[in-house]
């Protein structure tokens, strides 16, 4: 359906993204929390339904049943989970968004043209960016999940030259990153360089949230969310889309903020929470 | 649209995702993140403009994978936040707003 002309989606998007400036503000006082986080999900609820109006959509009954299979599963699973386990439920909720990031722009990228030259360049380098950080966000939290449910060890995991091997995937995961950037650019398909950049990427979020210990692990979880938020602006980017940008942007700045504030309030630097696994195993010059 | 406007759509909206948290009280951090969260589940339009767009059963089906995972995040962000705000209500007095159910 083509109801709505370019311009009412623009300005409908603006009051989506007014609405979701708005929740994180009313979520920033007590006594405006709850109707902030409502304001903010009527701004998306409104943003969706703008989604099938403005464009000529194929494949709309799956895409209306896929929403339908993803709200059953979520809406129980968020109804029912006990108030100790709402951290790691967090944390999966948004792993799931990283991932979904990461597709998105995966599928953009590889399914249509994206102009030429420095355009092209640009395009490929955001959706690169989001296929890695999306990833990561999606495997590291799926690592905080396992930790605070306890399916595992709440304790740092580090093994020997654990740091060496995290820096060594890292570097893999930018490499492929520069070549599907590089491959993309010259308008060639880079798919499978992206799948492989995915795979990487798992392993690279994995190893960053192993190290990290039990109590540190909400401040992570947080910075994760924060990534999350820069990678649904970046394929917001590759897709030009500007609510996708300006909401992305916004959870990315503000999940910074958040993030150094919480490691405030526990005494800690982020820098320490990251990497202070690898301290006892660095030598001592 | 141009790299410049798209540009000072990402500057503003990060000044302004700076300041809009910078004064948030120590208890609401969880439901603060919890919100946020939420929010970036808009990738769901995303999700939507790229299955929408597909000819091809292997990116279709991608694509409603995309479509499922943002849908958990968006919507089971909002209700756990929710969630959490309703019994952070009960448990901290200066948050009681207009409203006192237990009153009445």
């Amino acid at each position: 359906m083509n109801l709505l002309s370019p311009a009412a989606t623009a300005l409908i998007y603006l009051v989506a993204a007014i609405c979701f400036i708005i929740a994180l503000k009313g979520l920033s006082a007590p006594g405006t929390a709850r109707r902030g986080n409502l304001i903010g999900a009527a701004g998306a609820v409104v943003a969706v339904l703008v989604a099938f109006f403005s464009a000529n959509l194929s494949n709309v009954p799956w895409i209306v049943l896929a929403i339908a299979v993803g709200t059953l599963v979520a809406v129980p699973t968020a109804r029912r989970v006990a108030m100790t386990a709402m951290p790691q439920l967090v944390a999966l909720f948004n792993g799931v968004g990283g991932g979904a990031a990461a597709l998105v722009a995966g599928l953009e990228l590889t399914d249509s043209a994206h102009g030429s030259g420095a355009i092209a360049a640009i395009a490929a380098a955001a959706g690169a960016f989001t296929v890695l950080v999306g990833t990561v966000s999606f495997s590291g939290s799926v690592v905080t999940y396992a930790k605070l449910q306890e399916l595992m060890t709440t304790r740092p995991v580090t093994f020997p030259g654990g740091q060496y091997v995290f820096g060594a995937s890292l570097v893999a995961a930018v490499a492929l990153a520069v070549s599907a950037v590089v491959v993309g650019a010259n308008g060639g398909s880079n798919g499978l360089l992206l799948g492989v950049l995915a795979l990487v990427s798992l392993a690279v979020g994995i190893l960053f949230v192993l190290p990290v210990g039990g109590a540190d692990v909400p401040i992570v979880i947080s910075l994760l969310n924060a990534f999350t938020g820069l990678t649904v602006a970046a394929s917001g980017y590759v897709l030009s889309n500007t609510l996708l940008l300006v909401a992305g942007t916004l959870v990315g700045a503000s999940g910074t903020i958040l993030t150094r504030l919480m490691a405030a309030a526990m005494g800690r630097s982020i820098t320490s929470i990251l990497f202070g696994a690898f301290k006892p195993s660095t030598m001592v010059a | 649209m141009d790299g410049i406007t798209l540009l000072t759509f990402f500057v503003l909206a990060v000044v302004i995702g700076f300041e809009v948290v910078s004064k948030v009280s120590t208890t609401l951090h969880t439901p603060l993140m919890s919100g946020a969260n939420a929010i970036h589940g808009v990738i769901l339009v995303g999700a939507i403009v790229v299955t929408g767009r597909t000819t091809n059963v292997f990116t279709l089906i991608l694509g409603l994978l995309a479509v499922i995972l943002a849908t958990v995040n968006m919507v089971g962000g909002f209700v756990v936040t929710d969630r959490m705000l309703e019994m952070f209500k009960g448990r901290a007095p200066k948050t009681a707003p207009a409203k006192k159910r237990e009153d009445s």
